[in-house]
């Protein structure tokens, strides 16, 4: 089919406009380089000195710490729990279930300064405030509906009388679930943990709320290193986050793309 | 035969605790204090009609809102009408950027915009060199950086719904009405934009409801002087610890947001909207 010029135009524009949701995020990478002592782009020479900087640091080591343990853990969480109620959800499968479904999403629904608001109400009685198990908490609640949305999907593709196959052989419920439905699921359950992973190791609002000292995450010592808008370590650190988290897009694009049911 | 529905219940309990109890019965919790703190009664409720400043603030939170979701929803139609007619390969690399956008850390975004957008930033120094302009163009501490940032961060969201809608309109609709004599903006005016509506209602509604909540951008982007809600919220909770008026903004700020989610729920799925994406 001829395509007409209008179309062509507009999808000139569309990879200009795709190229500029990329390109901005990139300008972190010659401040990270700079020489000098304060925000800015190199002149003559290039210096690693703020990556020396991050790596050497206690504060920024113990950041990026904290931060993969939290999302590490609240992932691990997020998975197990999702996976288990996608499982469940498309057993039911019934008019009840779907409303169960659409309350299970509420976190992803609500606003975030919302969400902090509440788990900073209830966490203040139980002494969870700045504790690993409260942000573990909170990153779990937020992010095992983003794995009971994958896990779904591939729940749509997986074929059903597989399950019917194993139960009329004889296997029992759990057998069925460990050795037919999660290995037919696998790719999904990973695509979902490393999302789970991701939104929780670049999680700030709810962070901010919950933690004031002794848990002090990757994201939060960027959003102090932003606010102050002098140190340019915070380039360097900017520009590791970007890389860990395009990693973790290559895993997940992998993982997705075997999830998807066959057509 | 499906497995007795006891066992399919089951495995749904743990999520079904962990949110209710760390989650929704924190949320109600919320909402109680609106009603609660420091009286009992409606007076926060009550500072809608008297404050000025909570008056501004919501209308601040309105208009940056709306006018972002304008220019996210018509950039997100021309990348998603791209992407639908693309060939395989384009389409997958589109996808891809697409994609990869969506995953770059708001944290990232904010800080790079802070660079490019200063008074001796990226922007303003190349136009100054160039010769373009004399004195620097305030991006910043202004509503027009925040909506720079914003846009740039809610077009990802707003292409796919859109796409989605625009994949599953046959093609043959579009061949009858060339063939019957439409011309190509005929067709699309008449046909093509009628039949994506769907999308296009789904995806402003996603926009807006991301928008409505936004922290990250409009506090560093705004530096002080555009002042939403969400922002609001947070200096009411950590700085002058007046949780009443903090709760009484969250409870407006969930109930339009649940609304609005209702209507969505009327044109697409939850899953399809945040399919590939996150919050």
């Amino acid at each position: 089919m001829r395509v007409s010029l209008p179309a062509k135009l507009n999808t000139g524009l569309a990879w200009v406009l795709l190229v500029l949701l990329i390109a901005p995020a990139l300008v972190a990478i010659p401040v990270s380089l700079t020489p000098k002592t304060y925000l800015s782009f190199p002149t003559d020479e290039i210096s690693f000195q703020y990556y020396h900087e991050l790596f050497s640091s206690p504060e920024w080591l113990s950041s990026f710490w904290q931060s993969t343990v939290i999302g590490a853990v609240s992932a691990l969480l997020a998975t197990a729990i999702g996976t288990l109620c996608a499982i469940g959800l498309w057993r039911v499968s019934s008019p009840a279930a779907e409303v169960v479904r659409s309350v299970l999403l509420l976190p992803l629904v609500v606003p975030p300064i919302i969400a902090a608001m509440a788990f900073s109400r209830l966490f203040v009685p139980l002494g969870l405030i700045d504790s690993y198990t409260g942000l573990i908490l909170a990153h779990t609640v937020l992010s095992a509906p983003l794995v009971l949305i994958t896990v779904s999907a591939s729940l749509a593709g997986f074929d059903a009388r597989l399950e019917q196959a194993s139960r009329n052989l004889g296997a029992s419920n759990w057998v069925t679930m460990w050795r037919v439905i999660v290995p037919g699921i696998r790719p999904g359950i990973w695509a979902g943990a490393v999302f789970a992973f991701i939104s929780s190791w670049d999680e700030i609002v709810v962070t901010l709320f919950i933690s004031k000292f002794s848990v002090y995450t990757l994201p939060r010592r960027m959003w102090n290193g932003i606010r102050e808008n002098t140190d340019p370590t915070v380039a360097a650190a900017a520009v590791v986050l970007m890389a860990i988290t395009l990693l973790a897009f290559a895993i997940w694009a992998v993982a997705a793309r075997r999830a998807r049911p066959a057509k | 035969m499906r497995l007795p529905i006891k066992s399919g219940w089951l495995l749904v309990l743990p999520f079904l605790l962990l949110v209710g109890g760390l989650f929704l019965g924190p949320i109600l919790n919320v909402l109680w204090i609106s009603v609660t703190d420091p009286t009992p009664g409606l007076d926060n409720y009550a500072q809608l009609g008297s404050s000025d400043t909570l008056r501004r603030i919501l209308w601040t939170t309105l208009r940056v809102c709306a006018i972002c979701t304008a220019f996210s929803v018509i950039l997100g139609y021309s990348i998603a009408y791209a992407m639908v007619h693309a060939t395989g390969p384009a389409q997958s690399r589109m996808l891809g950027l697409l994609l990869i956008s969506f995953w770059i850390s708001v944290l990232v975004r904010t800080f790079s915009w802070l660079m490019l957008l200063g008074r001796n930033g990226v922007v303003n120094s190349t136009l100054d060199a160039l010769g373009i302009i004399s004195a620097p163009i305030p991006f910043m501490r202004n509503e027009l950086g925040v909506l720079i940032g914003m846009v740039h961060y809610m077009v990802p969201y707003a292409v796919l719904p859109i796409f989605a809608a625009m994949q599953s309109i046959d093609g043959r609709v579009v061949q009858a009405s060339r063939s019957l004599g439409g011309s190509g903006a005929q067709t699309f005016w008449r046909i093509y934009l009628p039949l994506t509506k769907p999308g296009v209602v789904a995806a402003s509604l996603v926009v807006f409801i991301i928008n409505l909540g936004f922290y990250v951008i409009p506090a560093v982007l705004g530096g002080g002087k555009v002042l939403m809600v969400a922002e609001y919220i947070s200096v009411q909770v950590l700085i002058t610890l007046q949780w009443g008026t903090a709760a009484m903004l969250a409870a407006i700020l969930l109930f339009g947001v649940l609304a609005l989610m209702f209507i969505m729920s009327r044109f697409m799925k939850l899953s399809t909207v945040f399919g590939g994406a996150r919050t």
